[in-house]
């Protein structure tokens, strides 16, 4: 078993792809790497296949959203079982139209990621066998973890709106104080103090 | 007769589109199966979730750093132990925060406990869902035990909020590692008495071995983790391969399906494999409890927690398999972006690949045999 750096594979992925990978990012915490769009599935079935790679584990797929610098960023999180190694790489998209080749190929688990981040972000992957909302009614407006979502009030009829349950009870309480005022005798006004 | 049921099932009068769930029992939660049936054997069966979708993600941008720890109890409230570590390392790893040693310990004894019940569950409804019902209540009369031991640790019963950003809250009560270690003594007992009660029952047996197998490269590429990849003969536990907090410090063995009953990938593999695991956790607790070292039971965690500006993926093995939080920080006191991933809901996604041939009673003995939980899928 060898466990290479993440510096090492990244390494190997340049020499392989050239200008579509790009530079690793500042160690901050977990370092990643921005990749070409058109280029992904090459890449990710060169990582799944390669020998002393072998990321046979599709760990996460997820999106972020980035309105200042207008992007949604589809993250994919590779794990290799044989080798103990990770990598994460990264892809910008658009935000105005997102839309990447789908990862189904390679890893059958990135069928339904791949429609979570459809539902909740919007991205179209093309060739998906099954591309439809997983988590939503397919009748949903928009895709919330869009940061610029806004909730249309909701849906059929269904608010998803509630008013706070004490002010509820303040009324039944005021109701009933007010019927216990009116039910109680009145002080007889004739009498002496 | 045989000719009969031939003829029919030519002419295809048998075929069917049923809905199973959203709420029926054996979906173990608000899941919902388009089944396409012929006669008793299935065609198809889609999975149909988001049910339980709270968006809890979400959630986890607009509430601050520890205001979120609540919210991950209900990603897994059969084992929410486990969601709370995950998230607090994804922050403490954001944070570059050293958690003391004892916190350590108690996170490892407090998420051992925490499998051991989730466990109890899974296979106690297991064996329900095959039609045996005695079993289940043995379980659940175990877990019970667990919940009263967690509620003197941390005052919840299921919904824990334990573990803390840097720690945990509270330190363990007087005694209670005495409680602990003679309720383990009586569970060490209680697994063999499980096993001579229905593990090994031959009519359960028959009913699971060689049932809806998943075969090892089919369990890796479908995503499946836990128990449910071990199952599969897979030999991968985060505790032992990519260890995090105390687990270096113990010696535990990782089961790993081999086919008892049948083949390597079936449902017998899959819910044996979780009898197993038990025992382990229950090492690990006596381990942890013996080397217990002394000292604080936080970091020094600023007021106000504000990572700088990165992102961090937390990786721990819950009792559903690996758990994962990929917390985003742009430098403010709120997270830019959390996200979860969680074990059932890859598990459910091979459902549909599985199905075609298998009997409409073995679809519910895969469905329980994966241990899927509802609100983790839809999270």
């Amino acid at each position: 078993m060898t466990t290479r750096s993440t510096h090492e594979i990244h390494e190997r992925l340049l020499a392989k792809f050239g200008d579509a990978v790009g530079p690793l990012s500042e160690p901050k915490i977990d370092p990643f790497a921005v990749v070409k769009r058109e280029r992904i599935v090459e890449i990710c079935e060169f990582l799944k296949t390669e020998p002393g790679l072998e990321f046979d584990f599709l760990e996460d797929l997820t999106a972020i959203d980035w309105p200042k610098r207008n992007v949604i960023e589809v993250v994919y999180h590779l794990l290799s079982y044989t080798h103990r190694h990770t990598l994460v790489l990264k892809v910008e998209l658009d935000r105005a139209s997102p839309s990447i080749p789908t990862v189904e190929g390679v890893w059958k688990t990135a069928n339904w990621f791949e429609r979570e981040v459809y539902d909740l972000f919007g991205v179209t992957f093309t060739g998906h066998p099954d591309l439809r909302r997983i988590m939503l009614p397919d009748d949903w407006i928009g895709h919330p973890l869009l940061k610029d979502y806004q909730e249309a009030g909701g849906w059929h009829g269904i608010s998803n709106e509630r008013e706070n349950p004490l002010v509820e009870l303040k009324r039944l309480d005021d109701a009933k104080r007010a019927e216990a005022a009116a039910a109680a005798p009145q002080p007889d006004p004739t009498a002496k103090a | 007769m045989e000719k009969l049921i031939l003829r029919r099932v030519d002419r295809q009068n048998e075929e069917m589109i049923l809905n199973f769930g959203p709420q029926h029992p054996s979906t173990h939660g608000v899941i919902n199966f388009l089944v396409e049936t012929d006669g008793e054997v299935l065609k198809r069966a889609t999975p149909d979730v988001g049910y339980l979708h709270r968006s809890i993600e979400k959630i986890g941008e607009l509430v601050g750093y520890p205001g979120f720890m609540p919210y991950t109890d209900r990603v897994d409230y059969v084992a929410a132990m486990f969601a709370n570590e995950g998230y607090a390392i994804a922050v403490e790893k954001l944070l570059k925060l050293e958690v003391p040693p004892r916190a350590q310990w108690l996170r490892a004894i407090s998420c051992e406990l925490c499998r051991i019940a989730s466990h109890l569950v899974s296979v106690g409804t297991m064996v329900m869902d095959i039609g045996a019902f005695t079993p289940m209540l043995h379980g659940i009369r175990e877990r019970e035990t667990i919940n009263d031991l967690i509620e003197a640790l941390c005052g919840a019963r299921l919904t824990y909020n334990y573990h803390r950003i840097g720690g945990v809250a509270f330190d363990l009560p007087e005694g209670w590692r005495d409680k602990v270690l003679a309720f383990l003594d009586h569970f060490d007992k209680f697994l063999v008495e499980y096993d001579r009660l229905i593990s090994f029952n031959e009519i359960y047996v028959k009913r699971l071995a060689n049932v809806a197998v998943i075969p090892g490269p089919m369990a890796v590429n479908y995503g499946l983790v836990g128990p449910n990849l071990r199952g599969s003969g897979v030999d991968w536990d985060v505790r032992r391969d990519m260890p995090y907090g105390a687990y270096p410090n113990f010696q535990f063995k990782v089961p790993v399906g081999k086919g008892y009953f049948g083949v390597s990938g079936d449902s017998f593999d899959r819910y044996y494999v979780r009898c197993l695991e038990m025992a382990e956790s229950s090492k690990i607790v006596r381990q942890a409890l013996e080397s217990l070292p002394e000292g604080e039971i936080t970091a020094k965690v600023p007021r106000n927690i504000k990572p700088e500006a990165g992102e961090a993926l937390s990786r721990v093995e819950s009792a559903r398999g690996e758990m994962a939080y990929y917390v985003v920080s742009d430098g403010t006191n709120k997270a830019y972006r959390v996200r979860v991933r969680t074990g059932s809901f890859t598990a459910m996604s091979v459902i549909e690949d599985i199905s075609p041939g298998l009997m409409v009673a073995d679809l519910v003995a895969l469905i329980s045999s994966l241990d899927v939980v509802a609100p983790e899928i839809d999270r």
